[in-house]
């Protein structure tokens, strides 16, 4: 590091930066080519909409940064909302009841994956593989049909509109989803924890041998997960007003991709939290090009999405390389 | 009763025993609450029964399962064989086209650029893995993505619906009483024996799941072994995809092999091979689909809804990559010899 130079240009940054500059990048052209998109209201929309994918991206943020994968989110995000769903509709029980019960709930279910991963070293996207599964699976066995909430808290705090300037407004959710990502941000750089986390993707041996608690980190990192998998749920909930086992089908794959857009090295060890929120906002602004557009059909959302992140992943290669064959020319 | 215990303790360990006693397991429930289940007649020169619908049933999932076997074999793994199986089915039923009895494009010519484009896609999958090296999760997470996408581009969003008799043959027709389908199944499992035990291609994939940079360094050509062992995991995905399309008639983007990857995967599981990469058995994952296969219709069959199989599967798969898992056996044995001093 050299002093003097307090903006000096830290090429660690150079992928979140790339991903923000490309959301404003797509913003403005957006607004350029569609009347109407150049709004406030859009761009709250858009945090609106995917409040709960990037709650539960949160959460994966940490699971591959520390190295790890998790494949289960979209069937818990399902799973949760329909035991929330069930528990206040046919179980009538209080939704200041429920909430706690479903966010444990998901807590526990990501902390007993977490654990057979860490304690019996089953491959992460097997184990989580089998999490999807299961939670789809207790969705229908809770019911196959779709359960609607008529609970009349889920109703009020569903409809309510904060008011923004300008006459625009946003939904309690994007408040909730705001103090995660907040959560997440303090968690990665201000605790102990995010610092064992980010050790451990580096290198497990070194995080092993520095002393770090690396088997009790990786249980916390996927227990985190499970809880936002459970918060994100219980907004999902609020977002459909109601529980259905097919909902959120394909989330996992939306999330990981966002993940990655956002920069997080998938080989774990780097990455930011406030990347992957702009990763899942570039997803958000190419359904939005594509519903303003109208002639362009919605699967190019998926190709788009899929080039994306392998521009990203190659870029991400070609970074790592780079500073690989850097080191080792200072070593020699 | 000695013999038995030095037959169990020389098999326990062995993945194929858990596969056979798991069928068999099944197939005694099927028998106390289904005592038709093993019947079998022959109406209009077909050969029909629980067991042949099984099958016949799982004769995609068996194809699939050898593709997934190689490619886990090499420690990765393909997770973008749904998708594929709904590229090519669409681009095989968009060859033919919707008129009835008749076909815009030969068939021998549809087959080969149906499973042509899905080994490509396997191709690609395997480029992505040994020249750019990215993780095998994430490089056919992008086909898995995008892949749909691509299938529904190709059918414009619709579900192609095709009249066109000859394409049914291999999928629903029948030869000498049985299914066309599982000559298939057999004609690909013979080829993949051959090609892994009879050419040293099988002993590389072994060894670069075992030890890749040991395999690197005594002169195997990892990337190239890797790239074929991707690229027939998306042939045998593409056939698969036929055998489907063929068998309904359709192709829709959207759902066709839904679910499969993860279906294949734990027939792999459920066939001993180690899902880290190493020895493998294709004999060991034609029973774990056939298992899959049996205890989807069994609970089917039964009367359970047919969403809570995945309830089941999952817990078998829990089950099985416990079981897998040292650290699990030792925990369990040790518990074991704990009670058996406690009982002395």
């Amino acid at each position: 590091m050299m002093p003097g130079y307090p903006f000096k240009f830290d090429r660690k940054y150079l992928p979140v930066i790339v991903t923000i500059l490309m959301f404003v990048f797509a913003f403005v052209a957006a607004s350029i080519k569609y009347t109407g998109f150049g709004t406030f209201q859009v761009f709250y929309n858009m945090l609106i909409d995917n409040s709960f994918i990037i709650i539960s991206a949160v959460g994966v943020t940490f699971v591959i940064i520390s190295g790890n994968i998790d494949l289960s989110m979209g069937a818990m995000i399902a799973f949760v909302s329909m035991v929330a769903a069930a528990l206040t509709e046919k179980v009538h029980l209080s939704p200041f009841l429920t909430i706690p019960l479903v966010v444990a709930l998901a807590t526990l279910m990501g902390s007993g994956m977490g654990a057979i991963i860490t304690y019996f070293k089953v491959p992460a996207f097997i184990a989580t593989l089998a999490g999807m599964f299961l939670a789809r699976g207790l969705c229908f066995v809770i019911s196959i049909e779709a359960i609607n909430i008529n609970d009349p808290f889920f109703r009020d705090v569903a409809l309510f509109q904060i008011p923004m300037p300008g006459n625009t407004f946003i939904s309690i959710n994007v408040i909730i989803m705001l103090v995660m990502v907040l959560l997440g941000i303090y968690l990665a750089h201000y605790t102990r924890f995010g610092r064992a986390v980010y050790a451990i993707g580096g290198s497990e041996q070194s995080a092993l041998l520095m002393g770090l608690p690396v088997n009790r980190t990786k249980v916390l990192v996927y227990a985190f997960n499970g809880f936002c998998s459970g918060v994100a749920g219980v907004v999902y909930s609020f977002y459909l007003l109601s529980g259905y086992g097919l909902n959120a089908n394909g989330f996992e794959l939306d999330i990981i991709s966002s993940v990655v857009i956002g920069g997080t090295l998938l080989s774990g060890g780097f990455g930011y939290v406030i990347g992957t929120v702009f990763g899942v906002l570039i997803q958000g602004i190419i359904q939005n090009i594509i519903t303003f557009d109208g002639t362009l059909n919605s699967w190019w959302t998926r190709i788009v999405v899929g080039l994306l992140t392998l521009l990203f992943i190659v870029m991400q290669r070609v970074l790592t390389f780079k500073s690989k064959s850097r080191v080792t020319k200072s070593a020699t | 009763m000695n013999r038995i215990r030095q037959f169990w303790k020389r098999n326990s360990s062995n993945g194929l025993t858990w596969s056979v006693l798991a069928l068999v397991g099944l197939a005694v429930f099927n028998l106390i609450f289904r005592p038709n289940f093993f019947s079998l007649e022959i109406k209009n020169g077909h050969l029909y029964g629980s067991m042949i619908d099984i099958l016949w049933n799982g004769a995609p999932l068996m194809v699939l399962a050898l593709g997934m076997t190689l490619v886990i074999a090499t420690g990765g793994v393909d997770l973008s064989v749904g998708p594929v199986i709904a590229i090519t089915a669409a681009v095989a039923l968009s060859l033919i086209g919707t008129q009835t009895g008749v076909t815009n494009t030969p068939l021998p010519v549809v087959y080969m650029v149906a499973l042509g484009i899905a080994a490509l896609c396997g191709l690609w999958n395997g480029f992505l893995i040994t020249r750019i090296g990215i993780q095998p999760i994430v490089a056919t997470l992008i086909l898995f993505v995008a892949g749909r996408g691509v299938a529904q581009m190709i059918t414009n969003g619709k579900i192609v619906r095709i009249f066109y008799d000859p394409y049914f043959f291999l999928g629903g027709g029948y030869l000498l009483f049985i299914p066309f389908s599982l000559f298939i199944v057999a004609g690909v499992y013979l080829l993949g024996w051959l090609f892994t035990r009879r050419t040293t291609f099988g002993l590389f994939l072994e060894s670069i799941g075992t030890n890749p940079s040991s395999s690197r360094f005594s002169g195997i050509n990892e990337k190239n072994v890797k790239l074929l062992a991707y690229t027939i995991s998306g042939l045998c995905a593409g056939i698969a995809g036929i055998l489907i399309s063929s068998n309904l008639k359709s192709a829709d983007g959207n759902n066709a092999g839904l679910w499969y990857e993860l279906d294949a995967i734990l027939s792999v599981a459920l066939g001993g091979t180690a899902l880290a990469g190493g020895r493998f058995s294709l004999a060991g994952s034609f029973l774990g689909a056939l298992i899959i296969q049996s205890l989807t219709t069994t609970i089917y069959s039964i009367g359970i809804p047919p969403q809570v199989v995945m309830v089941v599967k999952a817990v078998v798969v829990f089950l099985v990559s416990l079981l897998q898992s040292e650290n699990f056996r030792k925990l369990l044995t040790a518990k074991l010899a704990f009670r058996k001093g406690a009982a002395q």
